[in-house]
């Protein structure tokens, strides 16, 4: 268990310098930093030493451990734009992106499985059916499409939910919640059900093929023959074995809910992550991409991480296994 | 022992499968009987039905399959008429189910503690610290080394021989009084198989268990049951007391189940075979159902299907050979 431990974090580690080698280069060779920093009157004097300054005429491999010493801690440099520390102004947005994403996740989780899993289980009935089809419908509808649907329905002609923004936020340290406000709480509604849409669908398909999978092997069929009790049979022996992918999938996509977030984000104009990059990216502020960049990315490898770990938890046969 | 009234009484069972094209008869016509104490082997080819007649007395038949007809009395009582929710309470504490595949059998992800003190607790009222003596008990009695400790061990973590053991510990958790054990030995090595039929006979012996022993292998048969009863495309051909079926076989399908397993020590130049395949069970052609492939086969097996009669001595057999004996 130890030797897996040692080699996953080797592994994530290792990923992270390939993804810093990439931030960094953006960061360098996209556009001249000196040139995006200053303005017309800036002499060729000043430039050059600006430029040795900044430490941008050291060999590439010194800047490069250069930035990645400085990202370790923290520090991604200045924002070009508002001529703040990159990190505070990601520190700002980033609760509002994880508190919409968990939610999201929590949403997808509580609503998907037990649909895949009545779904399987009632194969061929009209109910199950008629969600399967409406699953495709999930899947294939684009996720602003049912922001502004949403927005539509419960804002502009039911007005019982907000259509933008966060609503009123309490901070407790340097995060700040909406969860602990009615308006906080009323303002996360729409954007996270948007959000989890596109996930309930595909935790209800995936929980539906593997259960269908998983209820024709034998010990489930032994466990009938055993005369364990048919909800027992579907809920304690065969979900537990469906988990392993929901897990896996559920964990890589509060990655990508992360990273792509970002739609839903500006649908609702919610001050998250998301909103920044867009912005950063209308003005080319390179420091808050390249930061936004390793700081998803780590989440990303983090999460793949944890997931590896859980396995081993969930399954007795990973646990003693020879890695 | 053939006074006491049997555990297993099947009469005239059909099984039958609704298609797209047409309803299949998976089972017609199945009699049998089991006493306590008593092995019944039921041999066939694959796709004969054995596995189909254990499945529907445990009513475990995959829909949309299902019991067209005759009859299912267990301990006295009949069982094929029961909703689910009381054949649950029959599964487990009345049939004792053995699969064939131990590998597969056991749920991966609880120890065989956990998945035998659930089946006992079940069955059984039994509070958490008995059914944990009971599981330990039970993996000794199955002939597991060190059960106190192996009960917290995981499927994986056992041979394929010894998870068979730990199926068939399952299979008496709640000591029932028939078992069904399903090709209990074929994916086991040839070693094991022979521990494992060993073990079936000794409990059936010591509880009196009945046991329905379904298989491929007439050497199993012979080795193990006391009865045997040969199916051929969902029908029973033959049944009868084991050493008077293996002296003389009645039916020529049992003759060429028997040809085809090579005895010790004899030089056969060639085993015998039989020729062809088993019809599909929407293509069985009329009369009896192996006349293609019989070697003996006369005009009116074509035409007429022969019913199970009585043969001298004990057992009974549907072959039109008979009648010419008896006259």
């Amino acid at each position: 268990m130890i030797v897996f431990l040692i080699k996953r974090l080797l592994n994530a580690a290792m990923v992270m310098l390939v993804v810093a080698l990439l931030a960094f280069s953006i960061f360098r060779f996209v556009g001249d930093p000196i040139q995006l920093m200053v303005n017309e009157q800036t002499t060729q004097a000043e430039r050059n030493e600006l430029r040795e300054n900044l430490g941008l005429n050291d060999p590439f491999l010194v800047q490069y451990a250069r930035f990645v010493t400085n990202a370790v801690q923290g520090d991604f440099g200045m924002s070009y734009r508002n001529q703040q520390e990159v990190m505070s102004l990601i520190a700002e947005r980033f609760p509002a992106t994880i508190e919409l994403v968990l939610m999201a996740t929590i949403i997808s989780l509580v609503v998907g499985v037990p649909l895949g899993v009545l779904t399987a289980i009632h194969r061929g009935r009209w109910y199950s059916e008629g969600l399967q089809f409406l699953s495709i419908i999930g899947v294939s509808l684009p996720s602003f499409v049912i922001g502004i649907l949403l927005i539509l329905v419960f804002s502009v002609i039911l007005n019982v939910a907000p259509a933008f923004g966060r609503g009123e936020v309490i901070s407790i340290g340097w995060w700040t919640t909406g969860l602990l406000t009615p308006s906080g709480r009323a303002a996360l509604v729409l954007p996270s059900v948007a959000l989890s849409f596109y996930q309930i669908t595909l935790v209800m398909r995936l929980v539906r093929a593997e259960m269908l999978e998983v209820l024709r092997s034998d010990f489930v069929k032994f466990a009938r023959a055993r005369g364990v009790p048919a909800w027992r049979v579907h809920y304690r022996h065969a979900l537990r074995n469906c988990l392993m992918p929901v897990v896996t999938m559920t964990a890589m996509n509060v990655g990508s809910l992360i990273a792509f977030a970002l739609i839903t984000e500006t649908v609702f104009q919610w001050p998250g992550m998301g909103m920044l990059f867009i912005q950063a990216v209308t003005f080319v502020d390179i420091p808050v991409m390249a930061a936004y960049l390793c700081i998803v990315s780590f989440i990303f490898v983090a999460l793949n991480t944890l997931v590896d770990i859980t396995y081993a938890l969930i399954d007795p046969r990973l646990r003693t296994a020879r890695v | 022992m053939t006074d006491q009234p049997p555990v297993l009484d099947v009469r005239g069972l059909r099984v039958d499968f609704p298609g797209r094209h047409g309803t299949v008869t998976a089972l017609s016509d199945v009699s049998l009987t089991i006493r306590p104490g008593e092995i019944l082997g039921v041999v066939g080819e694959s796709g004969a039905g054995k596995s189909m007649t254990g499945l529907a007395v445990q009513g475990l038949l995959e829909p949309p399959g299902h019991i067209a007809g005759g009859e299912v009395w267990l301990n006295g009582r009949r069982i094929d008429r029961l909703t689910e929710r009381e054949m649950q309470k029959v599964r487990g504490r009345e049939i004792g189910a053995i699969f064939q595949d131990p590998l597969t059998s056991l749920n991966p992800l609880f120890t065989v503690g956990q998945q035998l003190t659930e089946t006992i607790r079940l069955h059984l009222p039994l509070g958490r610290t008995e059914a944990r003596a009971r599981a330990i008990e039970l993996l000794a009695e199955v002939g597991i080394p060190a059960p106190a400790e192996r009960v917290d061990h995981y499927p994986h973590q056992f041979s394929g021989g010894m998870r068979q053991r730990v199926v068939i510990a399952l299979a008496l958790a709640a000591r029932p009084k028939l078992i069904i054990a399903d090709e209990p030995t074929t994916a086991l090595d040839v070693s094991i198989q022979a521990q494992i039929t060993a073990l079936l006979r000794r409990l059936c012996d010591d509880h009196g268990t009945a046991v329905m022993l379904v298989t491929h292998d007439m050497g199993v048969i012979a080795e193990t049951a006391d009865r045997v009863a040969v199916m051929y495309a969902g029908r029973l051909v033959e049944i009868g007391a084991v050493d008077q079926v293996l002296a003389r076989p009645g039916h020529p399908y049992t003759r060429g189940l028997m040809g085809s397993i090579p005895a010790l020590g004899a030089r056969v130049p060639r085993l015998m075979q039989i020729n062809g395949a088993m019809p599909r069970l929407d293509a069985i052609p009329p009369g009896c159902a192996f006349n293609p492939r019989c070697p003996d086969v006369m005009a009116r097996c074509r035409t007429d299907r022969p019913e199970m009669r009585g043969k001298p001595g004990q057992g009974a057999c549907a072959c039109w050979l008979m009648e010419r004996e008896e006259a």
